[in-house]
């Protein structure tokens, strides 16, 4: 046989319907409806592509493997069972740094026995050309995810500060990492014996690692959801350029979709925020003080109680609830389905709207919702529910700033302009849950809704004044 | 196979992936992003040709510690997501 890795047809077959079932696992992820057996599409095409690579490989180390599978097995399982809802940004981003971490793993393994994986040239003894690129930058992304997300594990854990860390000159050093990582790549390609410089593949590696740390740390927590999506994307090409090197279909089709999946959230996400691709990995969103936030401080607002509250709801014919990242900080989901329950009952219409960005990565505001059981048909996207606000009766903030501030559609000058967002102050009464005065939202900017005629400012922990608004409702 | 086949395939399924993540509705981002990761773990096959595979001690123990990594993904990943998608309910059935 000519073909390198010389698969059987079988087995390639195999893998080809196991990188199918995965597609179909994403296709029904279309609906809520065909969502849960697009999953077992995706359990189906595991199990596939594992027990062919078992059934057509050594079998004398299947004990080993079993009890590694096991070993991950169960402390992937209990994980999945026991982690809050609200913590899943992390839990995500912790994910992501496995799969980085086992392409580095599976890449080294390559790299040290490359007869195994069937890309030795037999001739020269050394692995051949074309692998070394795809081993090259399979290892390299593999290292970048695995430490890139590492850090966004820590600063939405909350490990780290979500503030952005600025090192001096970082875009030169970031733009000379890479081009030293490419050009190690390149060298290594073109070597007519790479096995004789070893350093240069471990170099390699370690610059990889290095510039993942890099290019994160400067990214801070509201730009989270663009960078767990790219996260998300990288882990992708990482398991493609893998997939390349053992010419296996199932993980070069898996590569593709993941990649292209996180690169289309992560492209959704910047559109949300108006921003572009490359000025959220720069870096630094937020780092500057507010500007000219000094003479803003005097200014009067309305403060409202929960009574005042629950009296102007129970009175609406309609309400349009938007959630933020505050929800999900104070764990309010549940208490909020109570409120509005109490309201349905009132008779009161109950919508909810979601910015694409509210929260700390795509989908978090919906996921919080649906945990509390939240009807999804209730659950509105910024598009389909933004022209209601005029007809409603109360809209009620809850810990979501920035998504609501207008000035991105009149201030210029605001690190926010041009940013879509949902138009609160459309409704004939705002109540806007918040924390405090202080701390104007993530980007600085301070919120013209607060001081408007027909807005409350309804001033406490998210969850302790829904909890507050529930029991005046009760009476 | 050789490389021209398989990048076929790759730049296919690019197209593919584009296509259908579209259609994914907004509200199961999340779950998206946790079932991606958990198809990602398929690179538990390179890790199993390590192990199965190897001839040193150190590529063996590489190959194994590469299939703990992503058996937790793999099992972690599916599970929340079928625990997250069992959430997303409709009104009536309430």
């Amino acid at each position: 046989m000519h073909e390198v890795a010389g698969l059987p047809w079988g087995v390639s077959l195999a893998y080809l319907v196991s990188g199918v079932l995965f597609i179909l696992a994403l296709r029904g992820l279309s609906s809520p409806v065909s969502s849960r057996a697009g999953n077992r599409y995706g359990m189906a095409g595991m199990a596939l592509a594992i027990a062919t690579t078992l059934v057509t490989h050594n079998a004398a180390s299947l004990p080993e493997i079993g009890v590694a599978i096991l070993i991950g097995g169960i402390v992937g399982f209990v994980i999945a069972r026991r982690i809050a809802m609200t913590a899943m940004p992390q839990l995500v981003a912790a994910f992501h740094s496995l799969v980085g971490l086992a392409a580095v793993v599976v890449g080294v393994a390559a790299y040290l026995n490359p007869g195994a994986f069937g890309i030795l040239d037999a001739g020269s003894n050394e692995i051949l050309t074309h692998s070394r690129i795809e081993l090259g930058l399979g290892v390299a992304i593999g290292a970048i995810t695995f430490s890139g997300s590492v850090i966004a594990f820590l600063k939405l854990n909350g490990s780290m500060s979500g503030k952005p860390i600025l090192l001096p000159a970082r875009h030169m050093i970031n733009l000379g990492t890479l081009a030293a990582i490419l050009g190690l790549i390149a060298w290594f390609f073109v070597l007519p014996a790479p096995s004789a410089v070893p350093w240069l593949f471990w170099t390699m590696l370690g610059l990889s690692f290095a510039i993942g740390f890099l290019l994160i740390i400067p990214i801070g927590g509201a730009d989270m959801p663009v960078v767990v999506s790219m996260l998300n994307s990288y882990s992708g090409w990482a398991a493609a350029a893998m997939g390349f090197t053992l010419q296996n279909t199932a993980m070069v089709i898996t590569g593709a979709l993941v990649g292209s999946s996180g690169a289309i959230l992560s492209y959704i996400m910047c559109k949300a925020m108006n921003r572009s691709f490359l000025s959220v990995i720069a870096g630094g969103f937020g780092a500057e003080a507010s500007s000219g936030g000094g003479e803003q401080i005097d200014r009067a607002y309305k403060r409202g109680s929960a009574e005042d509250a629950a009296f102007l709801m129970k009175q609406a014919d309609s309400i349009i609830v938007v959630p933020g990242y505050g929800m999900a900080v104070s764990q309010a989901q549940h208490a909020l389905r109570e409120m509005t329950d109490l309201l349905k009952q009132e008779g009161v219409t109950v919508k909810f709207a979601i910015h694409p960005v509210a929260g700390r990565m795509p989908g978090h505001m919906n996921v919080l919702l649906a945990e509390a059981a939240v009807p999804y048909d209730d659950v509105f996207e910024l598009e389909d529910i933004n022209s209601e606000f005029a007809q409603t009766d109360v809209a009620f903030v809850i810990g979501a700033n920035d998504v609501t501030n207008p000035a991105a559609k009149t201030d210029k000058a605001s690190p926010i302009y041009g940013m879509p967002i949902l138009e609160v102050y459309n409704a004939k009464t705002v109540l806007f849950v918040k924390r405090s005065m202080g701390g104007a939202g993530y980007a600085g900017v301070d919120n013209e809704v607060f001081y408007m005629d027909n807005t409350m400012m309804l001033l406490a922990d998210a969850k302790k004044i829904v909890e507050d608004i529930v029991k005046a409702l009760g009476h | 196979m050789d490389f021209i086949a398989i990048l076929s395939i790759f730049v296919l399924a690019c197209f593919v992936g584009y296509y259908v993540v579209w259609q994914v509705t907004p509200a199961l981002h999340t779950p998206l992003m946790a079932v991606t990761n958990a198809i990602s773990s398929v690179i538990i096959v390179g890790a199993l040709i390590a192990t199965a595979e190897s001839s040193s001690a150190i590529a063996k123990y590489l190959g194994l510690a590469g299939i703990v990594l992503a058996s937790v993904n793999i099992f972690g990943g599916f599970a929340v997501t079928e625990r997250m998608l069992a959430m997303y309910k409709k009104k009536d059935r309430n």
